[in-house]
């Protein structure tokens, strides 16, 4: 018997390729393509008066230098808003080239194409742009005062303002026995993945196509919105996602200025053109995340059970907001976590700034959501007197109450439905994991030492696996190699491993015989993307669909080879076979012969299938309603998201001197459903909690007044080397399978961000004793709070 | 502008020697991946503070970034893919990478594989806290670094195995 795949921590497929160098990311692609730069804004706000390009136009190896002038129809038009929302009264989004007003400090207004990157950049750099400065709004205080507007036609500098409501709070609120008000805090941070963004583009004149390879979380997306904007048809349009050097969500946003800009001008050129972010073009050029100001109203009883939970915040989005709502609209919903809140009500307005546009970064949201609502309930806990995991326990959703329903739209535009989870138990298991009945005693001990540390906690639920769709393909070759494709990308998550690992145990083949593609428009043209955890669940229910079909074909082929009844086969290291019957088997190569019927032999197992081989001369070759090939094709599209959960808990220890704020313990219990492969899933997990520490103790985007980004190299953005990360992640799983799907499972990719900065918030407080209300937080904070407190200024 | 002028480098990269004509500012990170086509050598900050770009310079693990081609004529340098042994088998430390899932992406990965190649060269058996130290200095995004620690610890084992009669 084959061993089952699904469930068994094996290496990677992807690995052997990558440690030997032979990964084919964007830049790798192309040496003998043109090279694109940008000449970018200097301001945070301006008129763009002239633009002088006279001293570009010696250097030599210039080929085109394009202004908003240049620029076409189509693509002369605004960049399109993705995901529009009724309540987005206010969209605004960019042009490819700024047309009279720059927005942030990055954004594009001429681009340069030269042989190569240093010619580009010598071009760019005689172009001379003149400017009439604009007051600038930076930040969520200047942009809510709306002294100055970013946009003049939009008022208040709100692009939406959204009200989600359940019960009625005012007077949950007037009745409760205790009432707490919080006014609470988070910077910005940014996904900032290893690789920029990057795309390479060659037109093809002669067969009138357009290859595109984009270092992308959505090929189907970017060639969607490229055929729009160059008008060309769906199908001459080919994009392929190489190796992807990580995207944590920046690279789901599309078409950026430059997937647009690049294959229009190698269309014009005729050459094939490509342009590479450098590391300072991410930071002021892509996307941002985090920023929200949230102030909460909680009503409670005496045991610190929910009474009523009404949450205003503010937004920062940015100066444009092409990725819709979906941000605030997770930190609503999401806000609300394993818990039942009582009357709620949460009302947002999206602001714009003159920064860098905000769109998902791992976590998507949560993180703030999950933020506001733990830091509420400790905050409770501290009123009431209570242990924190008591107030938690009390306010749990039980696993007998699912499916949940919360009465709430999610940000797929479905019912907020809880599927499954069992909270109790995930926080027993921390419980016992982290010793949190034991620390009182640890904490006093250390404070009888001088030393100060701390415990906290934070829960979540997160939606996973959300809609629409995703789909998947799989045919065996007449080689018996099994061939796998899906639409949505990969950017280092492990999926070539997992959805080989749900084809071999399908179809009974060896791991080493699957090939799986994902996000190449040519071997799969339907799909969404890579976002929202959703892969696993999206694309691994997919191909488990797809290659049940193909395994139900092989078996009907192969019982009328073997004159067998279907349901007496088995499949077995790429063998069908006859259960019990020794010698009657025919292997899985073969089977995709026969199931094509041929006229032409091209090698000795095609002449098996030949006119004059087989088939029953008394019916079609091909059975009706049948199709050539041992083939399944098969797509996922569930009523909604499936939901995730899990429990960090971190032990700190803050210097009294100079408040540096040192990891003791990490702790993690994570509820993802069945696990396909528990060593990438915990892979998952260290990877986000790295990204939680970042952004709760390092990670700001250091905007000054005027709008520049003061921190925009690895020198001064603040991204955790191995000595920030915790030495060990202790990890438990637990696995509460989804109903929503046929494996069980749900997504895993983003849970391990979502609870840091809640929980170290909690660990940070519980060491000095006084609330931590903003995040991240620095030793130089902390010792000003420290100062504060200390004098009674506190707020 | 007229053309810049060009250099002539010699360069013995992986055992293969290499001429190549380059302009003074032609960063050897960009003559490694774009003129002689090794591209297992990532940039990922062009400013010498992630460490991807690392290859070894005549043995000495050091960012190429930082440094023009031109200024290490005569070198020989290493980079990820000449780690491989002649036979195509893993290195210890790209085995051991394999082993204990010390990657995702794979972008950083290059970087982390010289570097602690030339790190396991000077202390062949390092504790778990030098096994930080050693790479203290480049950044990954995916992996939280946990399976790299380990992966170092590993390599060290492997070299050790192989070297055992
Ligand atoms: S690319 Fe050289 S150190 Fe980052
Ligand atoms: S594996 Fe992706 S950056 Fe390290």
């Amino acid at each position: 018997m084959t061993t089952k795949m699904f469930g068994e921590p094996i290496a990677r497929v992807e690995d052997d390729r990558l440690v030997r160098g032979h990964g084919a990311y964007l830049d790798d692609l192309g040496h003998d393509a043109l090279a694109a730069a940008f000449v970018r804004s200097p301001h945070a706000h301006a008129e763009v008066l002239d633009i002088d390009v006279t001293g570009a136009l010696e250097v030599e190896g210039l080929l085109a230098i394009y202004t908003y002038e240049d620029l076409p129809d189509r693509l002369a038009e605004p960049l399109p808003l993705l995901i529009p929302h009724p309540s987005l009264t206010h969209g605004r989004t960019q042009y490819a080239l700024a047309r009279d007003v720059v927005n942030h400090v990055g954004e594009p207004i001429v681009m340069v194409v030269a042989r190569d990157r240093y010619l580009a950049e010598d071009a760019a750099e005689r172009i001379i742009v003149s400017y009439r400065p604009l007051p600038a709004v930076v930040g969520i205080d200047a942009a809510r005062a709306a002294e100055h507007l970013v946009h003049p036609d939009v008022p208040g500098n709100v692009a939406a303002n959204m009200m989600q409501r359940v019960g009625d709070v005012d007077a949950a609120l007037r009745n409760a026995p205790h009432v707490l008000e919080l006014d609470l805090s988070i910077e910005r941070s940014a996904s900032t993945p290893m690789e920029g963004r990057g795309v390479l583009a060659r037109w093809d004149p002669e067969s009138h196509r357009l290859r595109l390879w984009t270092s992308t979380q959505t090929s189907t997306g970017v060639r969607a919105a490229v055929a729009a904007k160059l008008g060309l048809a769906l199908v001459d349009v080919d994009v392929i996602t190489p190796d992807v050097g990580g995207g944590f969500g920046v690279k789901i946003m599309h078409p950026w200025p430059e997937e647009v800009l690049v294959p229009w001008s190698a269309q014009l050129l005729g050459q094939p053109v490509k342009f590479v972010e450098d590391r300072r073009e991410h930071f002021i050029s892509s996307a941002h995340e985090r920023a929200q100001q949230h102030h909460v109203r909680v009503g409670f009883d005496d045991e610190g059970q929910l009474l009523g939970l009404d949450v205003r915040f503010w937004h920062d989005h940015g100066a444009y907001i092409p990725y819709g709502l979906i941000v605030p609209i997770i930190t609503s919903t999401q806000l609300v976590g394993p818990y039942k809140p009582g009357a709620y009500r949460v009302e947002f307005d999206s602001l714009y700034t003159n920064t860098v546009i905000v769109t998902p970064y791992r976590g998507a949201g949560r993180p703030q959501g999950v933020f506001v609502m733990e830091r509420t309930m400790d905050a409770i806990a501290a009123e009431l007197g209570l242990d924190r995991t008591v107030v938690r326990e009390r306010n749990f959703i039980r696993p007998d109450e699912m499916p949940y329903d919360h009465g709430l739209v999610f940000q797929d535009g479905r019912p907020l439905i809880y599927d499954s989870g069992d909270y109790p138990t995930s926080l027993e298991k921390l419980k016992k994991l982290v010793g949190w009945d034991d620390f009182a005693a640890v904490r006093d001990a250390a404070r009888a030492e001088g030393r100060r540390v701390g415990i906290g906690l934070a829960c979540y639920v997160e939606g996973t696996g959300v809609g629409p769709y995703e789909g998947g393909h799989v045919v065996v070759e007449p080689s018996g190699k099994v061939k796998v494709a899906t639409g949505l990308t990969s950017q280092g998550q492990g999926h070539q491993t997992v959805f080989a690992q749900i084809v071999a145990d399908e179809l009974g083949v060896p791991m080493a015989d699957i090939e799986v593609v994902t996000g190449d428009t040519r071997r799969f043209g339907y799909a969404v993307g890579t976002f929202a955890s959703r892969a696993a669940v999206m694309s691994g229910s997919a191909i488990h669909l797809a290659a049940r079909a193909a395994r139900e074909k092989a078996l009907k082929v192969a019982a009328d080879a073997l004159e067998a009844d279907p349901d007496d086969l088995e499949i077995v290291d790429g063998i069908v076979r006859v259960v019990g019957v020794p010698g009657a088997e025919i292997s899985l190569g073969t089977v995709a012969v026969l199931s094509n019927p041929l006229r032409y032999a091209f090698d000795d197992a095609a002449k098996a299938a030949t006119q004059f081989a087989v088939g029953d001369t008394g019916k079609p070759p091909v059975p009706e309603d049948e199709e050539p090939g041992i083939e399944g094709r098969d797509y996922f599209s569930p009523m909604q998201s499936t939901f995730a959960s899990g429990m960090h808990a971190v032990v700190v220890e803050t210097d009294p001197d100079t408040a540096e704020i040192k990891i003791l313990r990490y702790c993690v219990v994570h509820d993802c459903g069945l696990l396909i492969n528990p060593r990438i899933v915990e892979g998952q997990i260290h990877g986000g909690v790295a990204q939680g520490v970042g952004g709760a103790l390092y990670e700001r985007m250091a905007y000054d007044e005027a709008g520049q980004l003061q921190n925009a190299s690895f020198m001064d953005f603040l991204m955790p080397y191995v000595s920030e990360v915790p030495e060990r992640i202790e990890i438990d799983h637990l696995e509460t399978p989804s109903p929503l799907n046929p494996l069980g499972i749900k997504g895993a990719g983003e849970a391990g961000v979502i609870p840091g900065a809640a929980a170290f918030a909690a660990a940070i407080e519980d060491a000095e004793g006084f609330p931590i209300t903003a995040m991240p937080i620095s030793p130089s904070e902390l010792f000003e709070l420290r100062r504060l407190h200390s004098k009674g200024l506190s707020t | 502008m007229a053309d810049e002028e060009h250099f002539d480098v010699q360069l013995v990269v992986n055992g293969a020697a290499h001429n190549v004509r380059v302009p003074a500012r032609r960063l050897l990170s960009d003559c490694i991946r774009h003129d002689l086509r090794l591209t297992g050598t990532h940039v990922g900050c062009e400013h010498g503070v992630c460490g991807a770009c690392t290859v070894l310079v005549d043995g000495v693990a050091m960012r190429s970034c930082l440094l023009l081609a031109v200024s290490v004529d005569g070198s020989r340098i290493t980079t990820v893919e000449g780690l491989t042994e002649r036979d195509g088998t893993l290195s210890p430390v790209q085995q051991a990478f394999e082993d204990c899932h010390g990657l995702q992406c794979g972008f950083c990965t290059p970087g982390f594989l010289t570097t602690i190649t030339a790190g396991l060269r000077t202390n062949p058996d390092p504790t778990q806290d030098e096994a930080r130290d050693l790479i203290g200095g480049n950044l990954c995004r995916c992996t939280g670094y946990q399976n790299i620690v380990k992966s170092v610890l590993r390599a060290a084992e492997i070299e050790r195995e192989r070297a055992a009669p």
